[in-house]
């Protein structure tokens, strides 16, 4: 990926795919998947929104480039899930006008609670990071153009190890305080477990309301759910993750796996909660890009289904 | 009954008991064969890393399970670490008796929550099974040994899909009446949620003290660590794993893979929890058992650590 002075990510909303891009079929209203079971843990949040980021950052990882065509029919595949927010393609690049004058309807900021991930990953400190990002999202609120931020490093980092959620707090709440709607707080090793995110949740929820906050757990350890669930008790509703697990990240060695969406739709089925997705659709377009780049799905639900299909 | 409160997640045992079942749950369900030497060398590594419970064998006619065709001589060959248990499943009295012969000092039996699940896995209705067990009950009472149950299909049935909470609380009532010293309810093709796993819990926590209870939950669907987890905040603190993520169950069609003992140990440590168990001698024998089966690890713990 090289060296990048500030990450800037290009992301269509579902409202703006459908408006712009009129070639996406009508049956995109989210069906609503009955839950499997009627129960339902008290003190979860109802509605649980879901941020797909397989097209970004997913694929981003992936070895094998992905063209075009088969970008597009993936993402219209997403699109017709019900899921509302797909993060579509990531315009790595202090430039971001061009970004805007594209069609950008929501950019977005990549931060970190670690100097060291920061320094490796966009070449400069974390106050040198969040002054140009204050530029950045000054700027796109100007323009009534809302921005996310993300805080790697959340709850580990591969270079300092332990993070305190001190320093998430402070980085989440410079985020928050420039502008940023949303902050989604990024286990970016998956290293995470339900006792450190509930402490850095914790932390973080005395500054920031938890209506503004989301989870992007990474896998890679297999706590991701466990992670999630514990988000989810906490009040947190806004989930990251990626179909089929797409993606990992290239400046934490050895990092890989988002937390598959299919997966956590099955989990947040399960408990009852309301999604808008229709997991079955989602099964499909995971079915579709692993093909695509020639890899098996990191979804267990995938697994189960298409095997139990097989026989 | 323990009062519960998602709002408030303090609430976990302060220590966890870790059940391996991987030399048995796990070995059974896996395709190739393995040597007596390498199933004794597993069990050896598994009480070198300190799990205090650690499932042997099944001492089950080898026509059903040839992987198990040595169960005598496993159970007469591996190191008898004190303070660890080495329970042995006796599906029926035959094997209790061969298994008592052998040296079992601890014994596991088997239910389900599932009439048609037990037809198909045993021929015959749960209260049939439950006679049949009986026997063994009343032999290890005289014996002196301790007896452990399984209930198969808590959270959902391959054959009949959905599982009422009542049905389970029947079983393992019963089973506990009959002289279980603990019980370990089993999500036995993995579709349970911990919505439904904290609904199944309340419901036979009212029935049978906590202390009493395991949880037996496969990753089929990916929610095995998320269902543990709810399962220690009911205050449940003894958790069935296989190391490496061995196995599944040969009865229920397209079920596969056990929690693995690798990542359910990162959580618990990373809580805080005690289970006395060495994260690396126990990635060892992970590793030792899949390169001698020929298989990838299911552990992503394992994956992250060894690249494996």
């Amino acid at each position: 990926m090289g060296n990048v002075p500030s990450a800037v990510k290009h992301c269509l909303s579902y409202q703006q795919l459908l408006r712009e891009h009129l070639w996406i079929g009508d049956s995109v209203a989210g069906a609503l998947d009955t839950a499997q079971e009627t129960s339902q843990l008290s003190g979860l949040p109802e509605y649980v929104k879901i941020v797909e980021v397989g097209p970004r950052d997913g694929l981003q990882n992936e070895k094998v480039i992905v063209p075009t065509d088969i970008k597009i029919e993936f993402i219209n595949q997403l699109s017709q899930t019900g899921l509302s927010v797909i993060e579509v393609t990531s315009f790595v690049s202090s430039k971001w006008v061009p970004q805007v004058a594209a069609g950008a309807t929501e950019i977005s900021v990549f931060g970190a609670a670690s100097e060291s991930f920061s320094k490796r990953n966009i070449n400069c400190s974390i106050e040198e990071s969040m002054e140009k990002f204050e530029e950045v999202v000054k700027s796109a609120r100007h323009m009534n153009i809302p921005a996310r931020g993300y805080v790697s490093c959340a709850l580990g980092c591969p270079y300092e190890g332990n993070i305190t959620p001190q320093k998430v707090t402070e980085v989440s709440k410079k985020l928050y305080g420039m502008g940023c709607y949303e902050i989604s707080l990024g286990d970016t090793t998956g290293v995470g477990t339900p006792g450190s995110m509930k402490r850095m949740l914790e932390s973080v929820m005395k500054e920031i309301p938890s209506s503004a906050l989301a989870v992007h757990c990474h896998d890679t350890y297999g706590q991701a759910l466990a992670n999630i669930l514990t988000a989810l008790q906490m009040g947190i509703n806004v989930v990251d993750s990626a179909v089929s697990g797409l993606g990992g990240c290239p400046y934490a060695k050895g990092a890989s796996g988002n937390v598959a969406t299919e997966d956590l739709i099955y989990m947040l089925n399960g408990l009852g909660l309301n999604t808008g997705v229709n997991l079955y659709k989602v099964m499909e377009a995971g079915d579709f890009i692993c093909k695509a780049v020639n890899k098996t799905t990191n979804s267990k639900v995938a697994q189960a289904s298409f095997n139990a299909r097989l026989e | 009954m323990t009062q519960v409160s998602t709002s408030s997640l303090g609430t976990f045992p302060k220590q966890v008991k870790i059940v391996e079942v991987g030399a048995r749950d796990g070995l059974q369900n896996e395709k190739n064969i393995v040597s007596t030497s390498t199933k004794i060398k597993l069990i050896d590594m598994l009480s070198e890393a300190g799990l205090p419970v650690i499932e042997a064998t099944s001492f089950v006619s080898p026509k059903w399970v040839p992987q198990m065709a040595d169960c005598a001589e496993v159970l007469k060959g591996i190191q008898k670490f004190p303070g660890i248990n080495y329970p042995v499943l006796t599906p029926n009295i035959k094997g209790f008796q061969a298994a008592v012969a052998a040296g079992a000092k601890e014994v596991t039996i088997f239910a389900a929550a599932s009439e048609l699940f037990t037809k198909k896995n045993t021929n015959c209705s749960i209260d049939e099974s439950l006679q049949r067990s009986d026997d063994i009950f009343r032999a290890a009472r005289a014996a002196g040994i301790p007896v452990r149950g399984y209930v198969s299909c808590v959270l959902g049935c391959p054959y009949e899909g959905k599982i009422s909470p009542a049905k389970v609380v029947e079983v393992t009532k019963k089973i506990y009446s009959m002289g279980c010293y603990e019980i370990s309810l089993g999500d036995t093709i993995g579709v349970g949620t911990p919505g439904v796993m904290k609904d199944m819990l309340s419901a036979v926590m009212h029935e049978v003290p906590v202390s009493a209870l395991a949880v037996h939950c496969h990753d089929t669907y990916g929610q095995a660590l998320a269902n543990t987890l709810m399962a220690l905040q009911m205050g449940v603190s003894a958790v069935d794993s296989s190391v490496a993520g061995l196995g599944g169950c040969p009865y229920a069609q397209g079920a596969s893979g056990n929690l693995a003992t690798e990542d359910l140990v990162y959580m618990l440590s990373g809580l805080g929890i005690h289970t006395g168990v060495n994260l690396q001698k126990l990635l060892e024998a992970g590793t030792f058992i899949c390169q001698a089966l020929n298989r990838k690890t299911s552990s992503k713990v394992a994956q992250a650590i060894c690249k494996l």
